[in-house]
């Protein structure tokens, strides 16, 4: 009894992927199959293969099933997605078997998961990459800080069973860095897999690799992306897209790993964990780590490596408080605070774009017409996530069509104006945490012909988070003099 | 309780008159909920939809052709087809998200009472079938998990032969289209059909000429969307 409770207690708290079965010795090789499903951890439906094909592969044990849902003492996980939320588990009657179970509901948009349908594995021949001799095209020249991060990357990637947290400041050119550790491990013949939070930056960065690893077979794996199969040697992909992976990469690289739906929902940690061999190298991206990354940094469980500097050379702007008195009751009228105008009409450089960030979208739509209104331009905009001319409007700021844009935290991260102003409404408001202020921070002064910007946090008392932003900012400028 | 669409926590308010008398438990949040338009006030006395005339313009044209105008008595719907709801039948019934369905519960289940009045008391409750093979794909049958809700009894009177998806099809294509359903049961009761969607009123047709044909006197029907 008690030999059965306790590792069932553990894998609930803790989740092992030892239920993924290991490859099958002594099977013909094929290619074509290998492709497509190595690596892969699929529902039925997914596999395109008829009936008779496909029983004989399995039986073959070209594939293996896996029962979709764990069952421990307090209830169920799903093994694809690792939802263990009770409630995401709803019990019907099912037709295909006729019997009453669950299924989960966690994961449904990517295809059922039911209790009476295990999930395949391909556990033929793994797929073979030739070793390309110089898979790299590109030119660019790195800047020392990032040459020492790349080095350093590049010797966790060839290692294996390692992890590295990449903290470099926004706008310090993360992507470059990783250029020639890809490189590396391209030639080797191994896999792959770049992991982002958001579709746009997959559909920014898939040209840029391809440009520069012409040789290597790559694919963008998005919600609604063209490309379905996955079955190139490097995957860029949004983190969602991993849940139909199993230990299929030797090299996993979790893009703004602090970034909201990363460390706010369990699935995709379980399974970018998932889609990484055992042997992999782990290398996570950000300018802003959480608390518990800080946390096995400080007591040296986590290897660091700073990029403390931009890749134009320049220190980042230092946001500036602006305290507002009645702050609420201005903003309840929707109108900007008089602080606000004062600074707009005094700032050094008036040619530059205006970025306003305001914590509620209602705000940001409500405010747009009173800033026209007392600011005589009429290029004003406001974006939030459920706006479906989001990208459109983005698109307008950068062409400096639109002269002002008020914007939620959507876009506090990954998008790059080459010279803009900013100005945080409410700077002490909840939405806006530390990592979010210094992100937002990050958006001024991105081009090396403008490398300097003003942020303005108005404010009618600092919070911690504020205070927290500055401290950091200023750290990484002191580090970046230093060294 | 979380919300079956957005799973956002559902907290209720304590009052007395919750304290004293609870409150079914709410399976949507209140903006969800509000997402929803129920059908209301002045509607086409045929097929059901919102309309300020007593017979829309759809059903203008089922009228003019012989062959369907008297097959349906008339049809009678709980919600206008609007984005939030397509947004739910497609989670629910392409996606196969059974457990939506509870969100529906309350309202279906109250205007189901108000139809029913206005139908004779022996009428017999039928959901519309699904293909085998479209059942499986599914593993439930949208229709047949709709009349559970009501809590009544029913029966399983027809089959339907596999044919391409209606929502895939034009409304020349589902008109031309031939008859898909089967009966298996003959029963001489008046008849209301149970469905998810009316949209252009040609399956539940097709499957009230089937039971007219068969000899059923009247046929109603009872849909979630219109």
């Amino acid at each position: 009894m008690i030999n059965s409770i306790i590792p069932s207690l553990r894998a609930y708290f803790s989740p092992s992927y030892d239920w993924i079965p290991k490859a099958t010795s002594n099977l013909v090789a094929n290619q074509p199959l290998s492709l497509r499903y190595g690596g892969k951890l699929l529902l039925r439906e997914d596999i395109e293969l008829d009936d008779t094909t496909f029983d004989t592969l399995c039986r073959q044990s070209y594939f293996q099933m896996i029962p979709a849902l764990e069952q421990y003492l307090s209830g169920y996980r799903c093994k694809r997605c690792g939802n263990k939320t009770q409630h995401l588990f709803a019990k019907f009657a099912c037709a295909r078997c006729g019997n009453s179970h669950h299924y989960c509901r966690k994961c449904v948009e990517m295809g059922r998961v039911l209790a009476c349908q295990p999930l395949y594995y391909w556990t033929g021949p793994p797929p073979v990459w030739e070793g390309c001799d110089d898979p790299l095209l590109w030119n660019g020249t790195l800047t020392k800080h990032q040459q020492l991060a790349s080095s350093e990357i590049a010797h966790a990637m060839e290692k294996g069973r390692a992890e590295l947290l990449t903290w470099a400041v926004c706008g310090a050119g993360k992507t470059e860095m990783l250029f020639y550790g890809i490189a590396n491990v391209l030639r080797a013949g191994k896999r792959v897999c770049l992991a982002t939070p958001r579709a746009d930056v997959v559909r920014e960065l898939l040209p840029r690799f391809r440009h520069v690893f012409p040789k290597t077979t790559i694919d963008g794996l998005y919600g609604g992306s063209e490309d379905k199969a996955g079955t190139g040697q490097l995957i860029i992909a949004t983190t969602h897209q991993l849940i139909r992976y199993a230990q299929a990469f030797d090299v996993v690289i979790i893009d703004e790993i602090d970034a909201f739906p990363y460390h706010a929902d369990p699935t995709l940690p379980f399974v970018t964990k998932r889609a990484a061999k055992p042997s992999a190298a782990m290398i996570y991206l950000t300018a802003t780590p959480r608390h518990n990354q800080l946390q096995r940094i400080r007591t040296n469980r986590l290897p660091v490596v700073f990029v403390p500097v931009r890749f134009h050379g320049h220190p980042l702007p230092v946001p500036t408080f602006c305290s507002c008195s009645r702050l609420k009751q201005t903003l309840a009228t929707s109108q900007a605070p008089q602080a606000f105008y004062q600074w707009y009409y005094n700032r050094k450089e008036k040619e530059r774009q205006l970025l306003i960030f305001v914590p509620r979208v209602d705000l940001a739509e409500r405010m747009v017409s009173s800033l026209s209104a007392n600011l005589s331009v009429s290029a004003i905009s406001a974006v939030h996530a459920a706006d479906t001319d989001r990208a459109d409007k983005v698109q307008q700021f950068r062409d400096r069509k639109l002269f002002v844009l008020v914007t939620t935290t959507i876009l506090e991260r990954g998008v790059t104006f080459p010279s803009v102003d900013v100005a945080v409404i409410d700077a002490g408001h909840s939405v806006f945490d530390q990592a979010a202020l210094v992100q937002i921070a990050g958006r001024a002064g991105r081009s090396p012909d403008d490398p300097t910007g003003e942020v303005v946090f108005f404010h009618d008392g600092k919070s911690e988070a504020m205070v927290g932003a500055v401290k950091t900012i200023k750290a990484m400028n002191k580090k970046g003099e230093q060294a | 309780m979380h919300c079956l669409w957005c799973d956002k926590q559902i907290i209720v308010e304590v009052t007395w008159d919750n304290f004293l008398y609870p409150d079914k438990p709410k399976k949507l949040c209140i903006e969800c909920k509000s997402q929803l338009t129920k059908i209301t006030g002045a509607i086409c006395k045929l097929c059901g939809r919102k309309s300020e005339d007593e017979q829309c313009k759809d059903c203008e044209r089922w009228g003019g052709n012989r062959q369907w105008s008297k097959v349906l008595s008339f049809n009678r719907s709980v919600y206008s087809y609007n984005p939030m709801l397509q947004a739910m039948i497609a989670k629910w019934k392409y996606r196969g998200d059974y457990q939506l369905v509870e969100a529906f519960q309350t309202d279906f289940r109250e205007a189901f009472k108000q139809i029913v009045r206005a139908c004779p008391k022996d009428t017999v409750v039928v959901p519309i079938p699904l293909s085998d093979k479209r059942r499986y794909e599914r593993a439930f049958n949208q229709a047949e998990a709709l009349t559970q809700l009501l809590e009544v009894p029913y029966q399983c009177l027809l089959t339907r032969r596999e044919g391409e998806k209606q929502s895939k099809k034009t409304r020349q294509e589902r008109l031309s289209s031939t008859n898909p359903f089967q009966i298996i049961e003959v029963v001489r009761n008046p008849i209301i059909l149970i469905d998810d969607i009316y949209t252009t009123g040609i399956t539940i047709r097709h499957a009230a000429k089937c039971l007219i044909d068969a000899g059923c006197p009247t046929v109603y029907s009872f849909t979630l969307a219109r």
